[in-house]
């Protein structure tokens, strides 16, 4: 495995600001590393689970499972399935990124994806626990109720855009197995 | 803890199938060393965007907020940040003590977590420019009508 030093040039720019930041006393330079390190913490403690258990995924669920059940032939219930997923998601939207590549690449349909993407984002049940308990039951209910639908439609619009113009949903380089 | 859950499971797959399971592990280590660019690259620009839209700005900004002009600016703030969950919200419940509008605190968390500049660059290495474009629009939208309809709950707007 060859250690690429072009993608890391962001950081390591980053960093060297950082080490000097902290040589000649800037204290916005040592705010900004503050705030760094706090979501660092906050990711280290769950990122790289979710890889793992992304390659897991990967190697042990069978593309016929998901096709049956998140596919083009699936029902109703694969949105059923996507919010469940989407609920269960720790972290963030950009967690969900890579579990929505791993899905789509065993043959579950767009607008599934999109719908476990958009729920992701607003629709994790740690979240919205957290959530309730500042902001009230009533604004999280509302927020809720009105946001999936919302999030199934767009989902649908957004494969039939994606069809209609030929897109295809992902083209990158990140390893696939299978 | 997310990391228990993924070693039982480990444990348990491998009871079945002790080679399929490492060849899963490796690949997801794989992934993992893979996305640490990216992902550090998010935190990067999350730590130098809270700085400057800090929490105290935030409360300024929208701590006056109401109607349009306070819902174009939680939008356009939240559009632009990326905040844990365990931050923004103590955030919005300070927001709402301090009597702003429910409206523009929807509008605010929903385009926070659904819209992200700062997701862009890890959200465009897996769907492309294009799709991730047309996705975070498509969630400004929604947050925009999301939180329309929680103003007409909390009676704050009038159709």
């Amino acid at each position: 495995m060859k250690f690429n030093f072009k993608k890391y040039i962001f950081t390591i720019i980053f960093f060297s600001i950082i080490v000097l930041s902290y040589i000649f006393d800037f204290s916005t330079g040592k705010s900004i590393f503050t705030n760094f390190s706090s979501f660092f913490i906050t990711m280290i403690k769950f990122v790289p689970a979710v890889f793992i258990l992304i390659g897991l995924f990967d190697v042990w669920v069978k593309r016929e499972t998901i096709e049956k059940h998140l596919g083009e032939k699936s029902s109703l219930l694969a949105y059923f399935w996507s919010l469940v997923l989407a609920g269960t998601t720790v972290g963030g939207l950009y967690v969900a990124f890579p579990i929505a590549a791993a899905l789509y690449r065993k043959g579950a349909r767009v607008r599934i994806i999109f719908t476990y993407l958009g729920a992701a984002a607003v629709c994790r049940i740690p979240m919205t626990l957290f959530e309730a308990s500042y902001v009230g039951l009533k604004f999280t209910a509302v927020r809720w109720f009105t946001s999936i639908p919302l999030i199934i439609l767009s989902s649908i619009f957004m494969e039939k855009y994606l069809e209609k113009n030929n897109i295809k949903l992902i083209d990158n380089s990140d390893t696939a197995s299978d | 803890m997310i990391y228990i859950l993924t070693a039982v499971l480990i444990i348990i797959l491998a009871i079945f199938d002790y080679q399929k399971t490492l060849k899963g592990i490796k690949i997801g280590v794989k992934k993992l060393l893979k996305n640490t660019p990216v992902f550090l690259n998010m935190i990067i620009l999350v730590a130098v965007s809270l700085h400057y839209i800090s929490d105290d700005l935030i409360l300024k900004y929208l701590g006056r907020g109401s109607g349009v002009l306070g819902m174009a600016i939680s939008s356009i703030l939240g559009s632009l940040t990326l905040m844990p969950g365990f931050v923004a919200f103590p955030l919005a419940g300070v927001l709402i003590s301090k009597g702003v509008n429910h409206t523009v605190i929807a509008a605010f968390t929903t385009t926070l977590m659904m819209v992200g500049l700062v997701t862009y660059p890890i959200e465009k290495e897996y769907f492309g420019v294009r799709i991730t474009v047309i996705r975070n629009l498509i969630g400004f939208l929604i947050a925009i009508i999301v939180s329309l309809i929680i103003g007409i709950f909390y009676k704050e707007l009038i159709f």
